[in-house]
Formats: C-alpha cells, sequence, structure tokens
C-alpha cells in the first residue's frame, strides 16, 4: 500500500496510518480508493488483527476529503445521460459507500484517532469507524463541507450523522457546510472523546482492547431512530427545513435539496439501503450543471486564483512593506484596515487630517469589534492600528512601494493626486488608481511613468468583500501587474485581471442588472415582482434595491456623463425619463436620503415607494410561473450576455476570471458558477439562440454578438476558448 | 342512468374540539354510529336495502383508522350486508363522500347509499395523520408547501381584503348563525348526541359565540405571523410563487378562522324506485357535483374553480343559483369567492357558517348539504350550490334542486 502505512502492535491492534505520499494534506485520491478495500479485508480476514485504529502520518491532520480536482475535471466531460452511463456512475460513487459499510460490519473493532482535522470523506471515513477520539485543539476542525460547492456528502455523511447526532442538528451542520471542534462534535455526539494531543492513537488503542467486537449503532438489534419524519418530534425539523431552505436558497442549489431528501428518505430505512439512496443522489447532484458550475468556480478556481494563478511569470515576488492610501473616505478607510490587518505599514493622506482621522477610526471601529468578540487580543489590535499613520503631506508617501488612490472619481483631482503622489515615489513604485468606472488608460495620461500605473478595483465594505478587479491600461507593464497581484493576495483578497473599458468588467455588468430591472419597470412590471425576480435569480438584492443603495443620483450623473461622453451614440432607454423624475424632479436619491425606489422608514424595514406607480403604471400585477422564468432568465442572461461582449471586446480574457469576478464581486447568482459558466451550462448554441427571442421581445440589448455566434456555429465553450491553460499560453 | 335523490340528512351538534369540549369524552366511533342510527331510526329505513356508506375523515389514524364507516355500520345494528368505506378529499371530504354516494347511485351501481363524515378533532388532533407533501423535500419545495393559514392570508393580501373586511365577515357568521339557531332553522338536522346511558349530551352548536364585535376581534393577534416571517419563515415560500406580493399581511385568527370541533353527518341518497319502495320522500335532488385541482400553494381558491367548472357542465349561470354554501375555512376564502364570482352576499352561508360553529373537517361537508336542504325547504327557494376549498390546492362541489 503507498497511502498507509501498516503496523501490527503486541497486543494484534493493527495500525494504519494514512500518509498521502507528497501532499501536505491528506486526500482521498483515486490510489486510495483502490487501498481501503484492502484494508478491510485484511482487517476481517487476518486472524492477528484483533482490532483496528485508523490515524493520520500528516501534522496537518487526518483527512481533508474527497479530492475535487479529480472529481472537477471528472464532472466537466460527463453530459451523457444514458442509462449505462448511470449506472457506472452510481456504481463508481456507491464504491466508497461499500467499502466503509464492510468496514463497519467488518465483525472487528475499528477506532479512529483524530489527532487533526477531520473533514468530507475524511469525516465519513471517520463515522464509519466504531470510535472516534479527538485531540483536544479547538483549531482542529471536524465537518461536512460538500454542499458548500454544490455537493453533498457521498460517503455516508447524509446517514451515518443524523442517526448519531439527530436529524436536525445534522441538517444544519451539512446543509451549511459548518464545522465543529473536538469539544462540540463531542457534545453532539459524533466524536466519542477528546483526549490530550498527542495520546489520541493511545486513547484509541485502550479502546480497543476494552471493545473487541464493536457493532455501529444502527446495526444493533432493535434499533431505532428517534426523529424520522413521521415520528412525534421528527416531523417539524423536516417542515421547517424544507421552508428554510427555500427561503435562504430560493430552491437554486440541487445540492441542498439533495441532501433533505438524502435525510428524509435515508432515515427511514436500514443504513445499507440508506446508503443506496445517498449515492444515487450524490449522482444526481454531480450531473447537474450547478454542481459542475459550483466544483470549478468556487473550488478549483478560487484555490487558483488565490494562489496568484495570473500572475506573469519571470517577476521576483513583490515584498510589500509601506503602502499609501490617498483619499480616506469609505473606500480608502477600508483598505487602510485590510493593509494594517495584513502587517502592512500604512500612510492614510487626506486633505486635511481631520478627513483622514475619520478614516482612521472606522479601522479602530472594525477591531474594537473584533476585541470585545475575542477574536482579538487588545495588544494586537492596538499594534494592527498603530500601523496606520495619519497625515496630508505628501512627503510621508516616500518609501511607499505602492499607492492606492482613492479619492472621488473625478478626472482633474486624480490627475492632480497623482502627479503629486509620484513624484515621491521610488522607480519600481506601484500607483494603483481604485476607480470603480472611469478608464485607466485615460487616468494613466497624468502619469509619468504609465507602465506602473494600474486600475485597483475594491469593492464596497472592502472588509468584507473578497474580490479585486485589477485593470490594464494600455501601457502597464507585465511586472506592474505581477506587483499588483502580489500586493491583492497580501492582502487576502483574490484579484481577477480585466482590459481598460469605461466601466470595466465588473461595474458594467453590475449598469445591465440594474438596468434590465429598470427596463422592467418601464415595462410597467410590478416593483414588488421585479425585486423578487432578481433574488430568486440568485442575486443578493433585487435590481431596485441595488439601485438605491449605490444611489439614484449616482446612477443619473453617470448617464449623464455617458450621455455628454458618448454625444449621437447614446442610445436613451425607456427608464432614463423615470430616473431624472425620481432625482431632479422628487429627489429621491436612494438609501442615502431616505427615498428612492423604497422608503426607509426610522423603525421597520424599508418597504418600496408606493408613488413609484404614479410616474410608471403598474401594467403586469401577477406574476405566473412562465412569465417567472423569463424574467429571470432576463436579468441573469443580459450580465452574461454583456460578459460576451466583454471577451470580445478583449476587457476580458479568461473565463474563470469572468466567473469569480462576477460571484465575489458582486454576488452573481453563484449557483451558475458566474457569468461565464452560466452561458457553458446552458449551451453557447442554445443561449444564442434564446437571447434571439429574448432580443424579439425586449429589444437589440439582447442581440447576441459576433463573438457568441462564432462560438455557437463552432460548437465551442467559454472555458474551451478561454480557459486558465489558454490564457497562460497567450500571456 | 338514474337520478340521485336526497331523502334526508343529519348531523350532530358540534363540541369544542379540545379536551374541555363535550364531545371530548365521545369516541368517533359513537359519533359516527350516532347518526347513522338516526338516520335509520327517523325513516324507519329497512338498512338492508342500503348498498353502502361513504364517510369522510381525514385523519384515519387510531380510533378514527382501519376504516371507520364500515365499523361504525356494524356498531349501528345495520344489516351485516350494508358495505362502508372511509374517504379523504381533506376538508371536502364530507362532500365528496355524497357525490361519491351520489355517483354510485347515479351510475347504477348502487340504488341506496349514505354519505357524510365524522371528525373528532378533540381527540385525534388534525394533522395526526402524517403525509408527505409539507415533509418530503421532493415535493414540498417544488410546489412551495405553505400552510392553509398563510395561504388565507395570502388571498386577503393578494385580492385586498383587510384585516377590518375579514372580521366584519367573521362577525356576520356569528350573527347568522345565532339567529338561525334562535329561529330553530337547523332543528330538522341535528340529532342530539348521547352519552353511555342514553342521555342527551349536546344538543347546541358550543363553539358560537354570538355577542362577538369588531372590537373583541381587534384584540386578537394574527395567528401565522410567527410561521409566516419568522420561523420557518413560510412567507418568503409562497412569495416564491406569487412574486407580485412585497409583504404577506397576517389577518386571519381564531375568530375569523373555522373553529376546531367534533361531530358527525349523515345524508340518505338513493335513486327515486327504492326511495318510493322504502317509504320516503325525496327532500331534494343531485344535479351534479364536481372537483378541482387548483394552485396548490396558496391552496384555498378551489371554490371559484370548481363553482365555474360545475355550472358550466350544468349549463348554468350565477343566476340560476338561489343559496350559496361555502365552508368558512377562512374569511378570505368566502370573500375571494363572492368577490371573483360577483355573488350577491345577501345569498351566501346564509345561517353562517364554520366560523361561527367550526368544522369537524371530515363530517363538515355532509352538515352543510343538510343546511342547505333544510334552507330551501323553509325558505321556499330551488337551488343550492355547495362547496368547500381543499387542501393541496383543490375545489369540491354540489349543487342540489329542491323536489
Amino acid at each position: 500500500m503507498e497511502n498507509f502505512k501498516f503496523e501490527l502492535d503486541e497486543d494484534g491492534i493493527a495500525v494504519f496510518t494514512f500518509d498521502v505520499p507528497g501532499r501536505s494534506m491528506n486526500t482521498i485520491t483515486a490510489g486510495v480508493m483502490k487501498e481501503l478495500p484492502q484494508i478491510v479485508e485484511q482487517i476481517k480476514t487476518d486472524p492477528k488483527i484483533k482490532g483496528a485504529v485508523l490515524t493520520s502520518g500528516k501534522a496537518s491532520g487526518f483527512c481533508a476529503g474527497a479530492d475535487l480536482g479529480e472529481m472537477g475535471s471528472n464532472a466537466a466531460q460527463s453530459t451523457a445521460s444514458a442509462e449505462d452511463r448511470l449506472r457506472a456512475a452510481f456504481e463508481g460513487s456507491h464504491s466508497m459507500n461499500r467499502v466503509l459499510r464492510s468496514l463497519e460490519t467488518c465483525g472487528k473493532s475499528v477506532a479512529c484517532a483524530l489527532e487533526g482535522l477531520a473533514l468530507g470523506g475524511g469525516l465519513e471515513i471517520a463515522l464509519a469507524t466504531h470510535y472516534r477520539v479527538a485531540a483536544d485543539n479547538p483549531k482542529i476542525q471536524f465537518g461536512l463541507p460538500e454542499s458548500k460547492v454544490g455537493l453533498l456528502p457521498g460517503a455516508g455523511g447524509t446517514q451515518r450523522l443524523p442517526r448519531l447526532i439527530g436529524v436536525q442538528n445534522a441538517a444544519m451542520m451539512i446543509l451549511q457546510g459548518t464545522s465543529k471542534n473536538a469539544t462540540e462534535a463531542k457534545a453532539l455526539g459524533f466524536i466519542n472523546d477528546v483526549v490530550e494531543p498527542g495520546q489520541t492513537l493511545r486513547a484509541a488503542k485502550k479502546w480497543l482492547k476494552g471493545t473487541p467486537d464493536a457493532v455501529q449503532p444502527w446495526d444493533k438489534k432493535g434499533y431505532r431512530v428517534k426523529d424520522g419524519p413521521y415520528s412525534p418530534g421528527g416531523g417539524m425539523a423536516f417542515v421547517g427545513g424544507n421552508a428554510v431552505l427555500m427561503k435562504q436558497s430560493y430552491g437554486n442549489y440541487p445540492a441542498q435539496k439533495h441532501i433533505m431528501s438524502c435525510l428524509y428518505e435515508g432515515i427511514q430505512v436500514p443504513m445499507d439501503a440508506a446508503l443506496r439512496i445517498e449515492s444515487r443522489y450524490f449522482v444526481k447532484t454531480l450531473q447537474t450543471p450547478q454542481a459542475r458550475a459550483m466544483i470549478r468556480s468556487l473550488f478549483l478556481s478560487m484555490q487558483e486564483l488565490s494562489k496568484g494563478a495570473n500572475r506573469p511569470e519571470g517577476f521576483a515576488k513583490y515584498e510589500i512593506k509601506k503602502v499609501a492610501v490617498i483619499g480616506a473616505g469609505f473606500m480608502g478607510a477600508g483598505v487602510s484596515y485590510v493593509q494594517a490587518m495584513a502587517g502592512i505599514e500604512t500612510v492614510l493622506l487626506d486633505t486635511t487630517i481631520e478627513g483622514a482621522e475619520k478614516g482612521k477610526a472606522y479601522s479602530k471601529k472594525l477591531l474594537d469589534k473584533r476585541v470585545s468578540r475575542g477574536q482579538m487580543t487588545q495588544e494586537k489590535a492596538d499594534a494592527t492600528l498603530a500601523l496606520i499613520k495619519t497625515t496630508t503631506s505628501y512627503d510621508d508617501v516616500k518609501g511607499a512601494d505602492f499607492v492606492v488612490e482613492a479619492v472621488f472619481e473625478n478626472r482633474e483631482i486624480k490627475a492632480e493626486v497623482t502627479k503629486q503622489a509620484e513624484a515621491q515615489l521610488a522607480a519600481g513604485a506601484v500607483f494603483g488608481s481604485n476607480t470603480s468606472t472611469l478608464p485607466i488608460t485615460g487616468l494613466a495620461e497624468a502619469s509619468v511613468r504609465p507602465e506602473n500605473f494600474i486600475g485597483v478595483h475594491f469593492f464596497s465594505p472592502v472588509d468584507k468583500m473578497g474580490l479585486v478587479e485589477l485593470i490594464l491600461g494600455k501601457k502597464t507593464s507585465q511586472e506592474t501587474v505581477a506587483k499588483a497581484i502580489d500586493y491583492v493576495l497580501k492582502i487576502k483578497k483574490t484579484p481577477i485581471v480585466v482590459n481598460d473599458s469605461r466601466g470595466f468588467y465588473t461595474s458594467r455588468i453590475v449598469g445591465t442588472f440594474i438596468g434590465e430591472g429598470l427596463a422592467m419597470l418601464g415595462e410597467g412590471i410590478k416593483p414588488a415582482i421585479i425585486e423578487n425576480i432578481g433574488k430568486m435569480a440568485g442575486m443578493p438584492v433585487g435590481p431596485l434595491s441595488l439601485n438605491d443603495e449605490v444611489a439614484l443620483d449616482l446612477s443619473w450623473k453617470i448617464r449623464e456623463q455617458t450621455k455628454k461622453d458618448l454625444g449621437g451614440a447614446y442610445k436613451a432607454t425607456p427608464v432614463d425619463g423615470v430616473i431624472e423624475k425620481m432625482v431632479v424632479d422628487l429627489q429621491r436619491f436612494g438609501r442615502k436620503n431616505g427615498k428612492g425606489f423604497y422608503d426607509y422608514p426610522a423603525e421597520g424595514k424599508k418597504k418600496l415607494w408606493p408613488g413609484i406607480t404614479d410616474i410608471v403604471a403598474t401594467k403586469v400585477a401577477e406574476c405566473p410561473p412562465d412569465l417567472k422564468a423569463e424574467l429571470i432568465k432576463r436579468i441573469l442572461y443580459i450580465q452574461s450576455l454583456e460578459t460576451a461582449r466583454c471577451f470580445e471586446e478583449g476587457i476580458l480574457t479568461s473565463a474563470r476570471d469572468a466567473d469569480i469576478g462576477s460571484i465575489l464581486g458582486w454576488g452573481f447568482a453563484p449557483y451558475t458558477g458566474g457569468t461565464a459558466s452560466l452561458i457553458d451550462g446552458v449551451g453557447v448554441k442554445k443561449f444564442v439562440e434564446e437571447c434571439d427571442a429574448l432580443a424579439a421581445k425586449y429589444g437589440d440589448r439582447f442581440k447576441p454578438n459576433a463573438l457568441l455566434r462564432e462560438m455557437a456555429e463552432k460548437g465551442e465553450t467559454f472555458y474551451g476558448r478561454y480557459g486558465s491553460e489558454k490564457v497562460k499560453q497567450a500571456a | 342512468m338514474s337520478e340521485a335523490y336526497i331523502f334526508d340528512a343529519v348531523r350532530t351538534p358540534r363540541g369544542k374540539g379540545k379536551s374541555t369540549g363535550t364531545l371530548h369524552e365521545v369516541t368517533a366511533l359513537s359519533l359516527a354510529t350516532q347518526v347513522l342510527q338516526a338516520i335509520r331510526d327517523r325513516n324507519n329505513l329497512d338498512t338492508s336495502k342500503v348498498d353502502d356508506v361513504v364517510f369522510g375523515c381525514v385523519s384515519p389514524v387510531g380510533e378514527q383508522g382501519g376504516d371507520i364507516t364500515r365499523i361504525a355500520v356494524i356498531n349501528a345494528d345495520y344489516a351485516e350486508s350494508v358495505a362502508g368505506v372511509q374517504i379523504d378529499r381533506f376538508c371536502a371530504s364530507g362532500l365528496e363522500a355524497c357525490n361519491m354516494a351520489a355517483a354510485k347511485v347515479k351510475s347504477g351501481e348502487a340504488d341506496m347509499v349514505i354519505g357524510g363524515g365524522v371528525e373528532s378533532m378533540s381527540r385525534i388532533p388534525m394533522g395526526a395523520a402524517g403525509g408527505s407533501w409539507a415533509t418530503d423535500p421532493t415535493i414540498a419545495m417544488k410546489s412551495y408547501f405553505t400552510p392553509q393559514g398563510v395561504g388565507a392570508d395570502l388571498i386577503a393580501t393578494k385580492y385586498g381584503f383587510t384585516r377590518t373586511d375579514v372580521d366584519a365577515y367573521a362577525v356576520q357568521s356569528q350573527q347568522r348563525a345565532a339567529a338561525a339557531w334562535k329561529e330553530g332553522r337547523f332543528k330538522k338536522s341535528i340529532v342530539p348526541v348521547k352519552d353511555q346511558l342514553g342521555l342527551t349530551l349536546l344538543d347546541r352548536d358550543e363553539h358560537m359565540r354570538p355577542d362577538t364585535t369588531m372590537q373583541s376581534l381587534g384584540s386578537l393577534e394574527p395567528a401565522f405571523t410567527v410561521q409566516g416571517e419568522q420561523m420557518p419563515g413560510f412567507d418568503e415560500v409562497i412569495k416564491q410563487r406569487y412574486p407580485e406580493v412585497e409583504d404577506v399581511m397576517h389577518v386571519h385568527h381564531a375568530g375569523n378562522s373555522s373553529g376546531i370541533v367534533d361531530g358527525a353527518s349523515a345524508v340518505l341518497i338513493g335513486t327515486k324506485e327504492m326511495g318510493k319502495a322504502l317509504g320516503l320522500k325525496a327532500r331534494a335532488k343531485i344535479l351534479g357535483g364536481a372537483s378541482i385541482g387548483s394552485e396548490p400553494a396558496i391552496m384555498l381558491t378551489g371554490p371559484e374553480f370548481v363553482t365555474a367548472k360545475l355550472l358550466k357542465k350544468l349549463g348554468m349561470t350565477t343566476k340560476d343559483i338561489d343559496l350559496w354554501e361555502l365552508n368558512e375555512a377562512f374569511a378570505s376564502v368566502v370573500l375571494r369567492w363572492v368577490q371573483a364570482l360577483e355573488l350577491d352576499m345577501a345569498k351566501v352561508n346564509v345561517n353562517g357558517g364554520a366560523i361561527a360553529m367550526g368544522h369537524p373537517l371530515g363530517a363538515t361537508g355532509g352538515m352543510i348539504v343538510g343546511t342547505m336542504v333544510d334552507e330551501l325547504e323553509r325558505a321556499d327557494k330551488e337551488r343550492a350550490l355547495i362547496t368547500l376549498c381543499v387542501g393541496a390546492g383543490m375545489g369540491t362541489a354540489m349543487v342540489i334542486e329542491r323536489v
């Protein structure tokens, strides 16, 4: 065996030490899958073995679960659903359940000694042993996080966990993918014992000697599940669970529904049947485009990007010790905080010292919160805050490795800041402009070193939003890109890289989302429908809410600016008048002045402003399922379509960056895998046909671009054409 | 094809459906037995001529399980040859039982059948029979399962009925029921429930609150706010089926919803010929019956559609109906039905309904058939339409004509 070391002690206790060669963490690879049955066979048949312990040879823990890399590549291939392939898929997925079932019914006692974490399939292996002992270390996590990437625990997790800790507890843990530490796990009942670190193996052996032929609770005679769906106390867990799940997920996540079904159907039958049910739902889930897209985007791509996958090769790692943030408004304040948290010496510059201090106070507020929640010591918080130096003088910018300019969206002011800051910078330092709409190449004209100039688009609130959109101006050098990526990774954000244009990628697509909501309003669709549809499509908020958040007057100003910039090329939309009336005549600016598409009462939740129907008469007051499906499609497709246009214009060059940017940047329906994955999931050809149909009904904004038509013609996908390998080759 | 006639109808008074209710100490079997005995005795019925008994019962578990109808037939000392079947169409079970009885007669399968139903809600609580709709994730989520109370609140929200509207309707139900009792309008049908000694235990509907006013109702908290807005939050579920709703207004409470009660009903249905042979006088003719499925999440809008379906089938319009009876599951259900069909409230539920007197699930349909037979005779009217809203989105209806 390659992945397990075998030892037999003088008491006849076999110790199998899980240790996948060449990896820092054990995962369940194809090789492991091959060896597990051998272990079971050995325990069962070797008369010298009285009992067995599974443990790990890695300091990192016991096992982090299945190898999603392997799974992802399998997932990408199969789209056929012929009966034979389904059967084969079931057999493949059920093999792990068979092995673990034979382990727990092998007739001899098996224990699991957990010095470190056990997640996903790792925990599922542990649950199939008769006794789990864990080291007392609050940092060690035990959980089934599969649902976070659109999967379900497929190695008995949905069956053994509810039988150990109850349906309701198991449902919460599995649906949310949350982990527990050893003490919590013991209190819940899925870890049998907690001992001092380093003592788990000894404790396991001790237990084995005292318990020679253990049987799982569910295999004991007379075992009965207490909280099945038709037991007195069990019904509400399902009735309530189904409702909460619908409320939270809008039914968009197949894995979540299937987890509930595994619990519901599995808990009512004996373990062997229960595991078959789980395996079927596992295959069913894996076959959905949602699971495939989610594994790729939320797991594989996230992992790649957070390791700097876009970083141009051939440049040494850029050490960033000092960064100047210019402009201490909400964005600048947030950037200062994340920098200080990453240990970066930060100069926070504003036109007045009061302004700069106000920006710093934001960090103090967040740090105080951490201290009060016990997440940080006062000393650490003080040291962190001390990293931020407020100033009004550009002299303090001297020695900065990186500048983040976060002043008002005004070309003249930005140009002035650029000049003043650059005067203080060393030759290799990077100047980053945090702008959400203004083209970088234009801004870089103010720079004497445009090759060091790059757009660094943060998202608000900076401390919560994980994305940074790096925008390359025409002259931005590859070295600057590498340095900027090093900066973004240092502050623990995920960078995507795009090329320059008005609104770049993210702001431009968000604009189409809001725009489509406004178009619906213009058509006389009842505002409640528009808002509910937005959320049901998987967006974090409805388009009218979002417009209220970004401020209607800002939307209006941007429209006016765009009108001015584009002149005759500007295409008026039916709602331009609505926005103008709201902003100019009625002073309804959005949340910031307490009135926009919504009213914001001092107490209670916001309510849609009834007066909107006086401006736009409601013509569509009901929303039957067909209309609902079409409106959801419009909300999502318009964003993916604009994404395709960004590819054609060269703003985007990577499907991965498009997807991650959309999910992290503005919460685009995660179950689709992102704006590019959505099109691949639908199929480019079908997407084009559907967009053509929408264009015929709602206007040219839905007309597919030439790129999409070409891809449809050639049968291409975004990941085929703009996959990460291609990007690397092009670079 | 034969015609189906109603020869008689009886019902128990309705006891409060809780442990302090008068009928709580009476078994469901006894309730069913007593109505069967009453309809036999007052008609001097040769039970060997009865082919079958169809009773509705919505929670057929425990003492109500195991085909309670057949067991009641035996217990009532009917001829051994009389069959019995228990059926469940949720709240319309009792009316469905009568429709099925009529269908057996019309098809020629049977000559004399008893329809009706039984439910002791105090002894076998609502929901005791379980069911997969709310629990099984595959169907609960797909169909946006939402409890009926939230569905009723959604009807009020969607069709514009305020708390004042639903409370006003509830007050009217109480007043009409009180007046009907005062004038003895139910006396033809009511058979007092007897105890083990044969002494009368209950001879009046004990759920009524004739002194109900807008003020007294106004003090009641809405009943479905918590399950709708908080835990688990069904408002957000049903809004996914009805995105046009921004917020569900919770207007229903115990005072404008049907009461939980115990009771039983029986309706004697047969061919004219068999009636003649048994010396019975037909009181009404069953012109037709129908059932329909409607959108399940809002659940309770079926009456509108089943009424339209049945009237169309009979070649009638709303003008052909003199009296309208819709079970008062919730005030908004009646208000929506009246609004959708543009009915005259003066002809609707003229003697009050389940808000005042209670809704013994499986028995109610048979009870309100009896109420309409009595009222057609008393008020000298021709035709009545009887209907109920039904769980999981259905409607069941029957049209009868005085003979």
